[in-house]
């Protein structure tokens, strides 16, 4: 039953070739600008998360709560008329308290790798010249297992500070602009009116001008001192293994810890949705194509339904039912959605290769840059089911249509 | 002599603005093997008359039965069965699917009953063709026939599936003499040879009076027969 509405259907495509071929070409130019398109933007969204992902923590955590402590008289009294009001919170050295606790706490969860951070406002001095900077204390064998900075060491490693604990590690930019060189000395004057003199072992080059400018990297211990905040970290970054895990987990270490667990998914929401509108605006254009093509599919269908109603008004008082005659014209729709597919999708890996090669480099780049193209199989089946959905419903107009031929009109006019 | 289809008091009323009787209280019963003519002047209702009798249209009042089988109240699903399965169709154009061959044709009330396998399908709609005549035409398309060979696989293509009853609408009309004859015979063997029921409606007044009954229809009524 199934083969003779299918064979009925294949018949009424091949007897109009050339609009079969016409309408179908527009599917196949659908289905591979729908492919090479959304891989093209998907795959430069991955490139971005991967690049957010890689170069900032997975999860962060900070000295602060997400909500004030609640007053011990609220606590007491939870269902009495008590207002606190005029509430100062006590003077104390701020930071995330017995952060080695937290430590060792984070070492007993697997896939997790975590550093302390202290850093905070200082000033260096140079041959007369005060340059504001943010002063970073690390210690120097965890920092390198969770943050990037030492991919992008010009001169020395961040071991260095390990081996001369009065060692700093400062950007190109700011070596730059005071004229310093490697192995200089140079003397950074705390908030809290401390001054150390450090020894310049290393430098980096990151490409962004606030960090180059702007940010140092000392031992821990050194800056804590500094400071005056002594066991004291005002950051913990964290990366996993997963970096998809950080949202659930950053709740799990939040609930544990108590201080606030920032996840880079929270951190990134404002961008996160962008590209979600983005992907929308992405998948609304892509899918235009189709349903332009789709319109080609409803043209060749109706047509087939207007020059068949002899054989339609034959087929429905030989017996065939309403829906039989349905499911031929439907059977098209899906015929030529199919055959869409099988040829658009070829074509649209063969152009995702072809955007995979184009090159260029970019602004301060010496490496060439290739476009970011995503293979993921959410792309192709997306493209699929668009040009399936897209033919079938452009089908169902004419094919509801010729279900509704009633013979005897017809056969009465043909006579 | 079994009734095969009855007609009660059957009318058929074109709604509209100025509605239009097209059938008036027909009262028919055509008997198994019995080959039955309408004839009357055009625009008398006997084409309207052959719809009804062939479930292809409903009477606006009165009902038609097949086999004892009032089909007043079937859907238009049970309607298409009983058509499927109880009725072969021919009328004045051949009304062959140009996109199949003659074989093709034959066999599509057969594949779309499902009652027997492809061969089997295969084989009934060669000797169909072959019993009329046209063993070297089953594999042209029809618009590589004559038209009295395109008529003759219409008549194949309606005894497919073994019908009780046929029904021919002024199936000599669009022929040349000789394939006129030809048809004539045909249907006139169906019914005496093969006991089949035969409802033709001809203009053809040789043809009607080779019929075992004779029903002329004037405005719709049946005048006599």
């Amino acid at each position: 039953m199934n083969s003779l509405l299918s064979s009925i259907a294949v018949r009424h495509l091949l007897a109009r070739k050339r609009q079969s071929v016409v309408s179908l070409l527009g599917i196949v130019l659908g289905v591979a600008f729908f492919l090479a398109i959304s891989s093209l933007m998907q795959g430069s969204e991955d490139d971005f998360i991967r690049r957010l992902i890689d170069n900032s923590p997975h999860i962060t955590i900070v000295d602060q709560f997400r909500n004030p402590h609640p007053q011990p008289a609220e606590q007491v009294f939870t269902r009495g008329a008590v207002q606190v009001l005029r509430v100062k919170p006590e003077t104390e050295t701020r930071g995330i308290r017995g952060y080695k606790q937290v430590l060792e706490y984070l070492r007993t969860i697997s896939g997790v790798t975590a550093s302390p951070v202290l850093d905070g406002q200082a000033l260096i001095s140079f041959a007369g010249k005060d340059v504001g900077i943010s002063l970073n204390g690390m210690i120097p064998a965890d920092i390198d297992r969770v943050s990037t900075i030492g991919n992008y060491m010009v001169a020395g490693k961040i071991m260095d500070l390990a081996a001369n604990r009065d060692g700093i590690i400062i950007g190109d930019q700011l070596a730059k602009d005071l004229s310093l060189q490697m192995g200089e000395n140079l003397t950074v004057s705390a908030t809290t009116g401390q001054t150390h003199t450090f020894k310049i072992v290393g430098m980096f080059h990151t490409g962004r001008a606030n960090i180059d400018d702007g940010q140092a990297f000392v031992e821990l211990k050194r800056v804590q001192a500094l400071l005056d905040r002594s066991n004291r970290v005002n950051s913990i970054i964290i990366k996993l293994f997963d970096p998809n895990r950080a949202r659930d987990l950053a709740q799990q270490i939040e609930s544990h810890v108590g201080y606030k667990s920032i996840s880079w998914q929270e951190a990134s929401e404002d961008i996160m949705s962008l590209l979600l509108i983005r992907k929308i605006l992405m998948y609304t254009v892509v899918s235009a194509v189709l349903v332009v093509a789709a319109f080609g599919i409803y043209n060749v269908i109706s047509t087939v339904v207007m020059e068949k109603q002899r054989d339609i008004a034959i087929l429905k008082s030989m017996g065939f039912h309403a829906r039989d005659i349905m499911r031929i014209f439907l059977t098209q729709g899906a015929m030529l959605g199919a055959a869409g597919c099988a040829a658009g999708i070829p074509l649209g890996c063969a152009l995702m290769v072809g955007i995979m090669n184009v090159s260029f480099k970019m602004p301060g780049s010496k490496d060439l840059t290739y476009m970011p193209v995503s293979w993921n199989w959410i792309q192709f089946t997306m493209a699929a089911s668009f040009a399936m959905a897209a033919a079938v419903l452009a089908a169902y107009v004419p094919s509801r249509k010729a279900a509704q031929v009633h013979p005897v009109d017809i056969l009465r006019g043909a006579a | 002599m079994e009734v095969v289809l009855k007609a009660s008091a059957v009318t058929r009323v074109l709604e509209g603005e100025i509605p239009v009787t097209l059938v008036r209280d027909v009262n028919l019963e055509v008997r198994s093997g019995e080959f039955v003519a309408i004839t009357g002047p055009s625009g008398s209702g006997k084409s309207s008359l052959l719809y009804l009798l062939g479930l292809l249209d409903r009477p606006t009042a009165g009902a038609v039965s097949i086999n004892g089988t009032d089909t007043s109240e079937f859907g238009e699903d049970e309607l298409a069965d009983a058509r499927l399965s109880q009725m072969g169709f021919v009328f004045q154009s051949h009304f062959l699917l140009p996109e199949f061959s003659a074989t093709e044709n034959v066999m599509l009330p057969m594949q779309r009953l499902g009652r027997i396998s492809q061969k089997e399908i295969e084989a009934h709609a060669a000797t169909l063709l072959d019993d009329l005549g046209l063993a070297g035409q089953a594999h042209k398309l029809p618009s590589q026939m004559s038209g009295g060979q395109s008529q003759r696989v219409a008549i194949a293509r309606a005894l497919a599936n073994d019908p009780v009853l046929i029904l021919a609408d002024e199936p000599t009309g669009n022929l040349d003499t000789a394939a006129s004859a030809n048809v004539q015979t045909i249907l006139r063997d169906l019914a005496r040879k093969h006991d089949r029921s035969v409802v033709v409606v001809t203009h053809d007044r040789d043809f009607a009076k080779s019929a075992d009954r004779v029903i002329v229809v004037v405005d719709g009524k049946i005048e006599a027969g």
